[in-house]
């Protein structure tokens, strides 16, 4: 078996700008989802039912849809009702963003949810509203713990950026797809894919793995 | 006749010496009280006989046998140890007799009428028949302490090993199993019995053991060390224990 | 401009869907029973004291969990066929591949429900003579078992929507059909809605079986030694 990891190395351009489709599709995913996350956490935790309702029906569409669902359709259903075609990247990233969202919303209000009732009391007592209470008191405290969920969501958008490659968005598994197509030699470009993504999350995930055992310790 | 002699044992935990060498003799149908403050090695002189620990030194015999470190010899050898915990460790997702059953049935390969009537004999024995199809969630401290004491009998050991057995107690229920051990007592059982009650082990030990730094501090009969110590540490340790009033 | 809705094609090719449905569900099946033999065989490997099972099981699991699905699937489906000689059907490939993948998660599963069961529990086995094997299999893994279950749970409704990639090497399962019917009767939006909500009704619904379940368990109490 002639292993032919030249033509790989050849198409290192190509790869490359398959890198940067991923890394910005990330950037993308991970900021909106975890800050929209947020706000949809925030809305779980309430008790008002104009918050509660809309964001438990969001939180339950979206982790009960699959991903590659929700790209599929807005990339081939939303355009037909709009007077615009949705990009690639702009379908991939709506479907990843809200999917990441609905998950990390979860996370957020298990982490608020956990800090102890009598922090909400040390702070009312000294005269602080909810927003202030939340921010200066409950969030920092919640956002420690909740750090080894966020970062898991985190690898899991990292390896949800394949997805974007069944609309043809030009990241890591597409050229993949290219390079492979273009040299029939699907083992070595797709496990040079392989290592790639290895590469980037094995980090990550020893990471996640540190901060859980620094978690376990201090609590 | 010496069932079990225990040579120069000694156990470290990183950089603390729990054990240091320490050698002791027991003759059948002794029955050894073993005290001292925490930390003294109680409990790990204990786990270190029935190899639950592996000692980093010394040697342990059991019947004119020295105990080897090989698993499969080991296995045998807790058969002939019974080992009663603190914690009780009974199996929660077992009934009382179902517990007492498991040696015989997994380790003695008992066919299960047998292992059952073997088991339900033992839990008459510490007073809790009607206890039997009882899961341990449901029973008190003190019955789930007899039945781990049923199941370690069930085994026919030839040393009764107590590892406080009393101590995850509330007061009110500790009677019931210092019975249960008095009992065992009066058939003639060998046994070593690390505790904190002492008025009981004025009346059952046929010796008591004080350990200090990792050995035998002091030994000798209940008279002697509980009630007349010599050395300035065992009194002290036993004016420290003074609410158990002898 | 309003768009008129048009349900009525997409009802007319249901055919197609529920083959589609069908196939979705045999390999999650497929997946998850493979999976859960070979994750608790994966677990074990992992805790284990000699290094020649422990090392290959750690790298098999890390190596799933750092890399993507979809990347996964791909090599499974273009690249191992060439690499072994073997002729890969779509399905074969997803089966692999989901196996394999699940085995790498119910082997963290399994590995943290054991470690969960208390250490008590081992020195009461070992004490009337145990063996190892003989304390896991009828002491520790009956319990471990129990507490998992919400886990294996969540991981199961995980695998019914990873399994949705393998519409992208062309195995005939709900999306794949959701493709062909859109294209058939031209109306994506329609049909992609449908499947949607059929997704969602099934997974939602496991969901809740689920959460019924696991109060269920956790209301029969945990059984506690103390």
């Amino acid at each position: 078996m002639r292993w032919d990891f030249a033509s790989v190395f050849a198409n290192t351009d190509a790869l490359l700008a398959g890198a940067a489709g991923t890394l910005r599709i990330f950037a993308i995913c991970l900021v909106l989802g975890l800050s929209l996350g947020l706000v949809v956490g925030l809305g779980r935790y309430a008790r008002n039912p104009w918050l509660y309702w809309p964001s438990s029906a969001f939180v339950e569409f979206f982790r009960n849809t699959p991903v590659l669902v929700q790209i599929l359709w807005f990339y081939f259903a939303l355009p037909i009702l709009l007077p615009f075609s949705i990009s690639p990247l702009a379908a991939a990233s709506l479907g990843i963003s809200l999917n990441s969202a609905a998950f990390s919303a979860e996370i957020y209000r298990g982490g608020i949810q956990s800090i102890d009732r009598g922090q909400w009391d040390g702070a009312r007592a000294i005269g602080m509203s909810w927003a202030q209470a939340m921010r200066r008191i409950i969030l920092p405290q919640a956002l420690k713990r909740m750090t080894p969920a966020l970062t898991n969501r985190a690898i899991e958008i990292f390896k949800m950026s394949t997805l974007a490659s069944t609309v043809a968005y030009v990241e890591l598994l597409q050229q993949g797809k290219l390079i492979a197509s273009l040299n029939f030699n699907p083992i070595e470009a797709y496990t040079a894919v392989a290592v790639i993504f290895f590469v980037f999350l094995w980090p990550l995930v020893q990471f996640t793995y540190l901060l859980e055992r620094r978690l376990r310790r201090d609590e | 006749m010496t069932l079990l002699k225990v040579e120069n044992l000694a156990k470290r935990f990183g950089s603390n010496a729990v054990l240091r060498g320490l050698s002791l003799a027991v003759a059948r149908g002794e029955r050894i009280a073993i005290l001292g403050a925490s930390g003294s090695g109680k409990s790990t002189l204990l786990r270190c006989l029935n190899f639950m620990e592996m000692p980093d030194a010394g040697s342990v015999t059991l019947d004119g046998q020295m105990i080897g470190r090989r698993e499969s010899e080991l296995v045998k050898v807790r058969q002939r140890i019974g080992m009663v915990f603190q914690q009780f460790n009974l199996f929660p997702h077992m009934t009382a007799v179902g517990n007492v059953m498991e040696g015989l049935r997994t380790v003695r390969r008992f066919g299960k009428a047998e292992a059952r009537a073997r088991a339900e004999k033992e839990l008459a024995r510490v007073g809790l028949a009607d206890k039997a199809e009882t899961y341990p969630a449901h029973l008190s401290g003190g019955q789930k302490q007899r039945v781990a004491i049923a199941r370690a009998l069930a085994m026919d050991p030839e040393l009764l090993l107590f590892d406080e057995p009393t101590s995850a107690l509330d007061p009110e229920l500790v009677g019931e199993v210092l019975t249960a051990i008095r009992s065992l007592a009066e058939e003639g059982r060998t046994m070593l019995l690390v505790t904190h009650e002492l008025g009981f082990a004025y009346h059952v030990a046929t010796r008591v053991i004080f350990l200090a730094d990792g050995t035998i501090h002091e030994q000798g009969t209940p008279d002697e060390v509980l009630k007349y110590p010599k050395k300035e540490r065992t009194q002290s340790f036993l004016a420290r224990h003074k609410e158990f009033s002898l | 401009m309003t768009y008129r809705w048009d349900f009525t094609p997409v009802f007319a090719n249901w055919t197609l869907l529920a083959e589609g449905l069908l196939n979705t569900l045999k390999v999650t099946g497929t997946a998850l029973s493979c999976g859960l033999v070979l994750g608790l065989v994966l677990a074990l490997m992992r805790l284990s004291w000699h290094r020649l099972a422990s090392w290959p099981a750690g790298f098999v699991i890390e190596l799933f969990r750092t890399t993507p699905p979809l990347v996964q699937l791909f090599w499974c489906f273009f690249a191992l066929p060439l690499l072994v000689g073997i002729e890969m059907t779509p399905f074969m490939a997803a089966a692999v591949t989901f196996s394999i993948q699940s085995a790498a998660f119910f082997a963290e599963v399994f590995r943290a429900g054991i470690q969960s069961v208390e250490r008590g529990q081992w020195d009461g086995a070992r004490a009337i003579g145990m063996t190892q094997a003989q304390a896991m299999r009828r002491i520790v893994l009956p319990q471990a078992v129990k507490r998992m279950i919400p886990a294996f749970m969540e991981r199961a409704i995980e695998l019914m929507k990873t399994t949705t990639l393998v519409a992208t090497i062309s195995y005939a399962d709900l999306l794949f059909a959701a493709n062909e019917v859109s294209q058939k009767t031209f109306r994506p939006l329609e049909t992609y809605t449908v499947v949607a909500l059929v997704y969602f009704a099934v997974i939602f619904l496991a969901s809740l079986l689920a959460r019924r379940l696991e109060l269920r368990l956790a209301r029969s109490g945990e059984s506690t030694v103390h």
